[in-house]
């Protein structure tokens, strides 16, 4: 039996042998990245893979997993980096040795299917958000809805919560703004990718939630805004931290980012939840990339690193046409600078340079390819 | 004619040694996914032991987990399906093996072939976009305005109306379970000899008192096995129900409630479960739905045993 089994074990890591020769006979070529993780990030990385695969020949395989499988599989070391939309902590990040900064901003749209009513003709303030979702409020034309809408015709329809029925990175953005706006939820349900609802219909993945909350008259879900925007879903205003009535847009979603104090966070451990401003969305959500701390294979890590520069200084329109909202400028000097603090090869040399930011791309174009 | 001499290489014994090893690996694989799962649920098991089984908790933020809800949603549904999936099999088998004319029973049995063919998830899409809608506006409220008004059972027949829950999952197993049922039927009916048919005809018969007095008891104890037969395909499917059943962690008796099954739990979490106690509490849930099954269709091929033979 013992032999048996370490036949397998053998036989298995013979084949992960295999497979690694494989990619570094083809990065002799151009270069291959394996990355997985955020779902939410899927449609914006897969987007950028392709524009860079035409660009440098160089291929970015970006495997939606979602996010807890990409932290699962980057401490492993089975990809080059992961995405996620829940940052990990400064501890876990030492214990892991990874680094995290982040990528891109999106944000979460509350949808509801009202018959008749408008988007944004019906705000919430996040109390209120909170009651409905942890089913204190259940009808729609509840005295605490009626109070933020008293103009709005609201009908009697019974409430149907459509919440993720996966572990999900927007279930966490969305619960840490609900547990930070109020203490009833922290207290009783509080944040994670997956939290104890307590009624409700689950709904598998963003396309899920649009896709119940369209069928259920009555029905309230939280999606990314990308989907409520295709789905042609009706969204909510929110009363954002300020007080003033805000709509979900790349215009409230990059005024939250520019609110945010990454300058003063460690590792960019910050969700862009509940941030200040007059004009913040409530619900922003951020994508982060963890990188492990130290790269072996410094030919890989340059790879990536120009990449990641490379979607920063170029790929912020292609973010935009998918409705993501690219970072400031002044986080991406945070994030290089970050860069070239922490990530360095075996023997401890630092593998990106503060000033190095501006010849990245040319030296990562010099394949022949990319010179018709 | 010559004999050729046997070496232990020949072919012929490479052969015979080569398929031996396939058939154990078979053993091999069951055996090593039921020590993977004792191996892997084996933190769950030690934090929350009995109690895994008889509780209904399912709170990831503080890391409580149990079973009691996914189990009975799967047994629910598995249930419904039967009640609404026996009768139509029974129905079909019959007509097919016993009273239809010649030329349609072929059709009639690949179109049944076929149904089985087709991918669960397709099955799972129609309930969301086409079954769902159609219980909600119609079959929903004339089942609650009708068997719910019955005492005791009626209760059956509450919860929500929005077409998305365990009834719905249950009606789309039923689908499922019918061209499994239903050839199982078929086969049996097959055994019956001729010569009891022709002579409960020739007693002066009607149709109907040969199939249910003569041909049914004479297969009884098979029909049973092909129920739990399906009983068990119905435990273990995943994509369809997911897409209709909810996915809510509750445990309900009101079959229009959103629910949860073993398998959509399983499917639906275990990418996002981080930590030791989450994937761990899933793998047992996997474990659970192993053992069920495994006696289910254990009960199944004991009963059917011996019309094989």
């Amino acid at each position: 039996m013992l032999r048996l089994i370490t036949g397998v074990v053998l036989a298995g890591s013979l084949l992960i042998g295999c497979s690694g020769d494989h990619t570094e006979s083809k990065s002799k070529e151009a270069g291959v990245i394996t990355a997985s993780g955020s779902t939410f990030a899927y449609p914006v990385v897969s987007k950028w893979a392709e524009k860079y695969y035409t660009n440098t020949q160089v291929q970015i395989n970006y495997q939606a997993t979602g996010s807890g499988a990409g932290i699962r599989q980057i401490q492993e070391r089975i990809v080059d980096f992961a995405a996620t939309d829940t940052p990990l902590t400064t501890n876990d990040l030492a214990k892991n040795q990874l680094v995290q900064f982040p990528l891109v901003l999106g944000g979460i749209a509350i949808v509801a299917n009202l018959d008749g009513i408008k988007s944004g003709a019906v705000a919430l303030d996040g109390t209120t958000l909170a009651r409905i979702f942890s089913s204190d409020i259940t009808t729609w034309n509840d005295p605490a809805i009626v109070k933020l809408n008293p103009t709005v015709n609201l009908p009697t329809l019974p409430i149907t919560i459509v919440h993720r029925s996966d572990g999900s990175g927007t279930t966490y953005n969305f619960t840490d703004y609900l547990s930070k706006v109020s203490p009833d939820w922290q207290k009783n349900i509080g944040l994670g990718t997956m939290v104890h609802w307590k009624a409700g219909v689950g709904a598998k993945g963003n396309a899920g939630i649009a896709a119940y909350v369209a069928r259920v008259p009555g029905a309230i879900g939280y999606v990314e805004y990308a989907y409520a925007k295709q789905e042609g879903l009706s969204w909510l205003a929110l009363y954002n931290r300020d007080g003033k009535i805000v709509a979900p847009h790349q215009d409230s979603f990059a005024a939250a980012a520019a609110n945010a104090k990454w300058q003063q966070t460690p590792d960019f451990d910050l969700l862009l939840t509940d941030q200040p401003g007059a004009n913040s969305w409530p619900i922003t959500a951020t994508v982060f990339i963890l990188l492990p701390k130290v790269i072996d294979d410094e030919k890989k890590a340059n790879l990536m690193l120009a990449f990641f520069d490379w979607l920063y200084r170029e790929g912020q329109p292609i973010a935009t046409q998918l409705d993501y909202v690219p970072l400031p400028a002044n986080v991406y000097a945070l994030v290089a600078d970050h860069w070239a603090k922490t990530l360095q090869n075996a023997a401890g040399k630092l593998l990106w340079a503060p000033n190095q930011a501006a010849t990245a791309n040319s030296s990562s174009s010099s394949t022949p390819s990319s010179h018709p | 004619m010559l004999l050729a001499r046997q070496k232990w290489w020949s072919i012929d014994n490479l052969f015979v040694g080569t398929t031996k090893l396939f058939a154990l690996l078979v053993f091999f694989l069951v055996f090593a996914i039921v020590a993977a799962l004792i191996h892997a649920s084996y933190p769950a098991a030690q934090a929350f032991g009995f109690e895994f089984l008889t509780t209904d908790t399912w709170n990831p933020v503080i890391g409580e987990f149990s079973a009691l809800a996914a189990m009975s949603g799967t047994v629910l549904t598995a249930l419904i399906a039967l009640v609404v999936g026996v009768p139509l099999s029974f129905g079909i088998a019959v007509f097919i093996s016993e009273l239809a004319p010649a030329w349609l029973k072929r059709p009639l049995s690949i179109t049944i072939e076929l149904m089985a063919g087709i991918p669960s998830i397709i099955y799972g899409m129609w309930g969301l976009f086409v079954l769902a809608p159609l219980m909600a506006y119609y079959v929903q409220p004339s089942l609650h305005n009708t068997l719910g008004t019955i005492p005791v059972i009626g209760h059956l027949f509450s919860g929500p109306m929005i077409g998305i829950g365990l009834f719905t999952a249950g009606l789309i197993l039923a689908v499922m379970v019918i061209p499994l049922i239903a050839a199982v039927m078929q086969d049996l009916l097959h055994t019956v000899p001729t010569v009891i048919r022709e002579a409960a005809y020739g007693t002066g018969a009607t149709r109907w008192e040969v199939i249910w007095h003569v041909i049914v008891p004479y297969i009884r104890t098979g029909l049973i096995g092909s129920i739990i037969l399906g009983f068990g395909r119905a435990l273990g499917e995943t994509m369809a129900v997911t897409f209709v059943i909810g996915n809510a962690h509750k445990l309900t008796s009101a079959l229009f409630s959103p629910g949860t099954s073993i398998s959509s739990v399983i499917a639906n979490e275990f990418a996002e479960a981080t930590g030791k106690l989450y994937p761990a509490a899933l793998l047992e849930l996997g474990l659970i739905l192993f053992f069920i099954t495994f006696i289910v269709l254990a009960c199944a091929r004991l009963l059917l045993y011996r019309y094989k033979h």
